[in-house]
């Protein structure tokens, strides 16, 4: 029997622009010990319609406007707030996308897994302290915390973001759920840091027998771990059934959208004119933080070695992926490179002439020459200033327009990367995340730079989007006969992208190579664990050729 | 809106005027300031008596006909005196406002900006005058530079510059790390263009509304000072020196307190209601309808 059925849910929000109808008429089914994956891009109303379940939406301007969720034969949507109360303490968990932030940091983890059973609304469930503590402490043990009983007592920050999930994954089961809903648990996750949460969670739902709903957009991460699918788009269901169905023998068109976005394989337009002149050369960087956690005066501790020692060049027309996992030093690199950075030793060289020493003044007409791309287009476009004020600010200051073509100018660049002529006036929150990487995409070239360091540009979008500012990434590359360095965790992002691939880990360089030969024969193990990785993700796409 | 393509695209400022002339509210509350400095700034061609007029036989009489809002007890009329009270208080409120806003705008977005041992030195230099009494601060200043108006607006803008200063500060030291202040570096923005065009706008939020609630307190502090002996002098008057003196006759001749407390309280909720309309209209991500 399932043990939890929807039927006909439907949730609008109320506002002033009129009813959106953010899940309209959606019916699905778990079992225990069954994984649903709920998978949609952003806006599809995958994450409301697991919040209205638990009453977890801002209401107004949320309101159900009709369907049933049959809980254990008891209706979710129509009970009392102090049955939803229970429901939530015994029956129902949420592991939360952003282990970063869903931590109380001024609470031990301790302290915070054994509130649910200490401080329980069933006078009969509480527990002692010290017998919550034996509880807690044995659950962290099975969700993979090494020395459980010393890290009972640690603070979050003590914490590296895949242990943080583990602990949230342990929250989560300690009042021993009968369905557990996981909303992007390894979104925020390194990859390899994410095969070791999707197996524990895994293995986790075989032991206890729970139900999962696991809410994601990525279809790699699904395929290894769902039992049904449900692809959902604009509030509405597209597809259900199995997940071999839906990989394999899909009839939907948006389910193939979704599958033909996940990039794979080689790149598609391999390289082109590639010339030996070395633009960019990087000699012995060292870029070192003062470590302001370590107090004690030992030389080794002192600094933090974001880039420890790095050489690498870079020639020009070529685009060089470089890949490392969060903390690896690849951004700090970047930022270096730009002289964002402050470096601490080894130099850079731009078309032969040394930046590293050069100061802000000096700097101004390389500024010119080389630009980036940042990560989350919602943090790098400043929220007060219109899109042609974007892109008109680095034209005039550069003197590359004057007031009479600024217009004409800033309208060729909005062309050039795909956005409309009338959005000139608009704000940035009035984009959405693609089209906000398009604004910042058109600031980068706007200079007519020769360089670009490209951070992370599309691991914040969603898939098709990301597919789509990858084409345009490379179409731009190959118009302007542009560099580019392209910085990303992703490995089949950056095997899609680029010529070749420098691998880096804790600040120096693992293995470096042409793109295939390496992804065909990697040498270090490091490499091999990351391809690995990615490997368990993407088997069943394997399949599909 | 339209969207129609305008050249050179709207700005900041524009659009912001645009929404605040949808919200009524605010809009009620530009009309009542500029009613109140226009009527200020006409006092002496439209004020009924001269503002030192004595008639001894009419003191403290309650609002009548001849004068509409009473007397004081020396028989002035107190309307007079309010209008020419306003002309003082609002003079204080917006220039002393107005110094403290720049003073601790530019040195709060100095110090967040470029932080490090500049903002350590600057920030002391903040903690040192917020320590100094005030007391002893205003007497040095009369024993130095005896008494003087222009003092007035010395001494109030040394005071609440310092918490502007810190708001701006806080602000900006959260901004400096977004990627868009990064962008513009890489771009090879000079500094203080960054300063300028990134960063003072996204502080301003925080900084308006403070504002609107600086005014009222200066104009209130005005009155403090002039009871200290610096500012002004009776028989000239201000709202917070009204306000003074008619607390002190609060139960025999309410009238005395409760006209200039009108006063003071329309300039605040104007404030208030225009404070709170520009924020929302300076902020794009309110919506635009």
């Amino acid at each position: 029997m399932a043990i939890l059925e929807v039927t006909g849910l439907k949730v609008y929000f109320h506002t002033r622009n009129g009813v959106v109808k953010a899940v309209d008429d959606v019916s699905f089914s778990v079992d225990s010990g069954e994984t649903l994956a709920i998978v949609g891009e952003s806006g599809s109303g995958k994450s409301v319609t697991c919040y209205s379940l638990l009453d977890l939406l801002p209401k107004p301007p949320a309101k159900i406007e009709g369907g049933m969720a049959l809980f254990d034969g008891k209706d979710l949507l129509t009970c009392t707030p102090e049955e939803m109360r229970q429901h939530r303490c015994n029956d129902i968990a949420v592991i939360f996308q952003d282990p970063m932030t869903s931590l109380n940091p001024f609470l031990t983890i301790g302290e915070q897994l054994i509130e649910p059973l200490i401080y329980h609304p069933d006078k009969e469930q509480v527990q002692t302290r010290v017998e919550a503590k034996k509880n807690a402490v044995a659950l962290l043990d099975e969700v993979g915390i090494i020395d459980s009983h010393a890290r009972f007592d640690c603070y979050p920050h003590e914490f590296s973001g895949g242990m943080r999930q583990r602990v949230m994954i342990a929250m989560a089961l300690i009042t021993e759920p009968k369905l557990l809903i996981c909303d992007e648990p390894t979104t925020a996750l390194d990859v390899t840091i994410q095969a070791q949460i999707l197996k524990l969670i895994k293995k986790l739902q075989e032991t206890r027998n729970v139900a999962v709903i696991f809410i994601s957009h990525d279809l790699g991460v699904v395929a290894g771990i769902a039992d049904k699918v449900l692809v959902m788009c604009d509030g509405t269901i597209r597809e259900s059934g199995d997940t071999d169905n839906i990989f394999y023998k899909t009839q939907n068109d948006y389910t193939k959208k979704l599958l033909a976005a996940i990039p794979e394989g080689a790149k598609t337009q391999p390289n082109r004119t590639k010339s030996d002149e070395t633009l960019i050369e990087v000699t012995h960087l060292k870029t070192y933080f003062k470590n302001q956690l370590n107090t004690n005066k030992n030389e080794e501790n002192r600094f933090i070695k974001a880039v420890d020692d790095v050489s690498l060049k870079i020639s020009r027309g070529e685009i060089l992926g470089l890949v490392g996992e969060s903390g690896s030093g690849k951004s700090t690199l970047g930022r270096s490179i730009l002289q964002l950075a402050p470096t601490t030793a080894g130099s850079v060289k731009f078309e032969g002439e040394i930046l590293t020493g050069l100061n802000a003044k000096k700097l101004v007409p390389w500024r010119r020459k080389m630009q980036m791309i940042f990560q989350d287009p919602y943090a790098s476009l400043n929220p007060r200033m219109t899109v042609f004020q974007t892109l008109s600010e680095p034209l005039l200051y550069h003197g590359i327009a004057n007031k009479k073509n600024i217009a004409s100018q800033v309208r060729q660049l909005m062309d050039d990367v795909g956005l409309s002529q009338n959005q000139l006036r608009k704000y940035p929150h009035e984009f959405s995340g693609g089209q906000r990487q398009r604004i910042a995409i058109g600031r980068a070239i706007a200079t007519k730079p020769e360089f670009i360091i490209a951070d992370e540009p599309v691991s914040a979008l969603d898939v098709t989007i990301q597919a789509q500012i990858l084409d345009l990434i490379l179409e731009l590359v190959e118009r302007h006969n542009l560099t580019m360095m392209f910085i990303s965790h992703d490995l089949s992002v950056v095997r899609y992208i680029s010529d070749r691939v420098v691998i880096m880990n804790r600040g120096v360089i693992i293995e470096q190579g042409d793109t295939e030969e390496l992804w065909a024969a990697p040498k270090q193990d490091y490499t091999k664990e990351l391809l690995a990785a990615i490997h368990m993700l993407i088997q069943s796409q394997n399949a599909l050729e | 809106m339209t969207d129609v393509i305008v050249e050179g695209g709207s700005s900041l400022w524009k659009d912001a005027w645009i929404k605040l002339s949808k919200n009524r509210l605010a809009l009620f509350g530009l009309a009542v300031l500029i009613l109140l400095i226009g009527i200020s700034l006409l006092t002496p061609l439209i004020a009924p008596y001269g503002y030192e007029a004595q008639n001894l036989d009419m003191g403290a009489t309650p609002p009548s006909l001849q004068h509409w809002l009473g007397t004081d007890i020396f028989g002035r009329d107190m309307l007079t005196r309010i209008m020419y009270g306003g002309r003082v208080s609002l003079m204080v409120g917006f220039i002393a406002t107005a110094v403290a806003l720049v003073i601790g705008i530019l040195w709060g977005a100095i110090a967040g900006f470029f932080g490090g041992r500049l903002d350590a030195i600057m920030m002391r230099i903040v903690d040192v005058l917020y320590a100094l009494p005030f007391m002893i601060f205003i007497i040095l200043l009369m024993v130095v530079f005896g008494r003087n108006i222009l003092l007035l607006f010395l001494a109030i803008g040394a005071v609440e510059w310092l918490t502007m200063a810190r708001i701006v500060r806080s602000q900006v030291m959260s901004l400096r790390n977004q990627e868009f202040v990064e962008a513009a570096n890489s771009l090879g923005l000079s500094q203080w263009t960054i300063i300028r065009r990134h960063i003072i706008p996204n502080t301003l939020g925080p900084v308006i509304v403070y504002t609107t609630l600086t005014i009222p307190s200066v104009m209130l502090l005005e009155a403090f000072l002039s009871f200290l002996g610096l500012g002004i002098q009776p028989p000239e008057s201000s709202w917070g020196l009204l306000i003074n003196y008619g607390v002190e006759t609060m139960e025999e001749f309410p009238w005395l307190l409760i006209f200039p407390g009108i006063a003071l309280s329309l300039t605040l909720f104007a404030l208030n209601f225009l404070g709170d309309g520009l924020r929302d209209a300076l902020d794009p991500r309110t919506s635009k309808d």
